[in-house]
């Protein structure tokens, strides 16, 4: 693989990013950076393509026929678009959490162990380790180190999150993409999970997509605004959030539109 | 006016759920009737002699069905084991790999087709295929029209089940870097594994009181069976033949395994059932 170093802030480059769905366009010519250890928002409304976007840079859509995508999405060597690219590993460097808690039909540790036993072999005592780590990082420990042997499905909305987030991070990624992770959730369980996204910052890059404006604006260090595929806007949540350039942008977070 | 309408609509109400009660009544009963009836009559013949010993000829002591038994213990045994794993490959092609292609739509509709086929259909395609060919009645030509039964029911649950699993949960393994096949199997099979095992069961119980195809295929025999290349005896096959009969102990026998029939699909049911909440506790 050829290892070219990139310029230590930029984690994942996109350039001129379309996406298709058959013979429907759904991204047009999406360009950005996305910065190492920093938390990257997209927002817009339904169906702007934020979601397309992400599922771009860990092939989630080759699973599908007839989705593709072109441009390149620089990670670390590797053009993403390229379908050369090996998926296995890149998903493993990049994780993904989804909208919905997705607790695996198994226990609180088999769940956690699930990705640690397909990228590595672990003697017992390492696995126990690493799971104990990863639901650490997951700000779940606490709560389940009497129940780890339970199933995960038991477990409150919340705690199943943050389970999967566990999940996505004990595979030791560099980069998380959370699609819409507090849509499902009530406002307490958000904002743990939100807390979390503040201290998985200091090793990870994110990138969330949310519908709430609010989280944006919490969460984030830059936010990116999709509509109808295309990129509108992209810089610091602050001056977003406080001065827009665009006027669609402008119109969109103070509630006009969308 | 408002007062009148109201009226009809409490009326309609009431006279709605007044129905509906009465129809799942007569239902019940009836169903309740059945089982009585067979319960009674057959627990009356319910005897050592009925486990242990052949089918003798009408008037004398001894008399069971013992062979009946074993033999259609071994048909329904040999047929799930042919049918459950084409049927559970076919439902998670159809489920995966086969969901919009030619393929994939031709193997449904066949399937399809299959599930309302008249077993005596059945039956009389093994009889010109197998019986007819290999000169013989036998254990195996019963196994394998029982297992075409089977199968797409079997094929049918599994694609269902494997549906059920939500999108997000195989995208969920994928994104941990999972090959396909290993959220197949890890993932996705042990999601929908409870379903599964439930169709299984339906299909076990669904060809457990079939008659015609085991008249064409198995016949019946009063003996023993050395293998399953001979006719076989089993338990529906010699209910017909002994209900139909004018004597009077055969008759009582064919109760007898008329009740045992139905205990086995009922236990079978219930076992299931019970199996499945309990796991779904956890």
């Amino acid at each position: 693989m050829n290892q070219t170093e990139e310029k230590p802030e930029v984690k994942i480059a996109v350039r001129d990013l379309n996406f298709y769905y058959g013979d429907k366009q759904a991204l047009f010519g999406n360009t950005l950076d996305i910065m190492a250890n920093k938390v990257t928002a997209f927002i817009g409304p339904s169906g702007c393509g934020k979601s397309t976007h992400i599922r771009c840079y860990n092939r989630m859509f080759s699973l599908y026929k007839g989705h593709r995508s072109e441009g390149e999405i620089s990670f670390d060597g590797w053009n993403i678009v390229d379908p050369e690219v090996p998926e296995l590993e890149l998903r493993k460097r990049i994780g993904m959490i989804f909208q919905k808690p997705t607790p695996f039909p198994m226990t609180v540790y088999d769940n956690i162990a699930y990705g640690l036993k397909l990228h590595g072999n672990y003697s017992k005592s390492e696995l126990d380790g690493r799971v104990e780590k990863a639901l650490q990082d997951g700000a779940l420990w606490n709560e389940v180190k009497d129940s780890l042997h339970k199933p995960g499905t038991a477990l409150s909305g919340g705690q199943q999150q943050r389970l999967c987030i566990a999940r996505a991070v004990a595979v030791q990624p560099e980069v998380i993409l959370m699609d819409e992770p507090c849509s499902a959730l009530d406002p307490i369980a958000t904002a743990k999970i939100e807390e979390l996204i503040d201290e998985l910052k200091k090793d990870y890059t994110i990138v969330i997509v949310t519908h709430s404006m609010q989280q944006a604006a919490r969460v984030s260090d830059t936010t990116a605004f999709f509509y109808m595929g295309k990129l509108i806007e992209h810089g610091s949540t602050h001056e977003m959030f406080t001065k827009p350039k665009n006027q669609q942008t402008e119109d969109y977070i103070t509630g006009r539109f969308g | 006016m408002l007062q009148s309408r109201m009226n009809r609509r409490y009326f309609l109400n009431r006279a709605v759920l007044i129905a509906s009660t009465g129809a799942a009544l007569i239902g019940i009963i009836m169903l309740f009737w059945i089982l009585g009836d067979v319960a009674i009559r057959g627990m009356s013949v319910m005897n050592w002699d009925f486990f242990t010993a052949l089918p003798a000829p009408p008037g004398e002591e001894e008399s069971g069905l013992a062979n009946a038994i074993v033999g259609t213990l071994l048909m329904t045994v040999a047929a799930a084991l042919m049918a459950i794993p084409i049927g559970l490959m076919t439902g998670i092609y159809l489920a995966e790999f086969g969901k919009t292609n030619l393929f994939g739509r031709l193997i449904r509709s066949l399937s399809d087709i299959l599930v309302s086929a008249p077993s005596i259909v059945v039956g009389v395609f093994v009889y010109l295929v197998m019986v007819k060919t290999m000169g013989h009645f036998s254990g195996w030509a019963g196994a394998v029209s029982l297992a075409i039964l089977m199968l797409p029911v079997v094929i049918r649950t599994t694609e269902e089940m494997l549906n059920l699993v939500p999108g997000e949960m195989r995208e969920s393994a994928l994104a941990l870097g999972a090959p396909y096949w290993h959220m197949m199997v890890q993932v996705v099979l042990r999601s929908a594994k409870n379903g599964m095992i439930t169709g299984i069961m339906l299909s076990v119980a669904r060809v457990a009181g079939e008659t015609a195809p085991l008249l064409f295929t198995a016949m019946n025999s009063p003996y023993w069976m050395e293998s399953m290349n001979e006719p076989m005896a089993n338990l529906t096959v010699t209910l017909f033949n002994y209900a139909m009969s004018p004597y009077d102990d055969w008759q009582q026998l064919a109760w007898g395994a008329a009740f045992l029939i139905t205990i086995s699909v009922l236990v079978v049911t219930i076992l299931t059932r019970l199996l499945l909440a309990g796991r779904s506790k956890h």
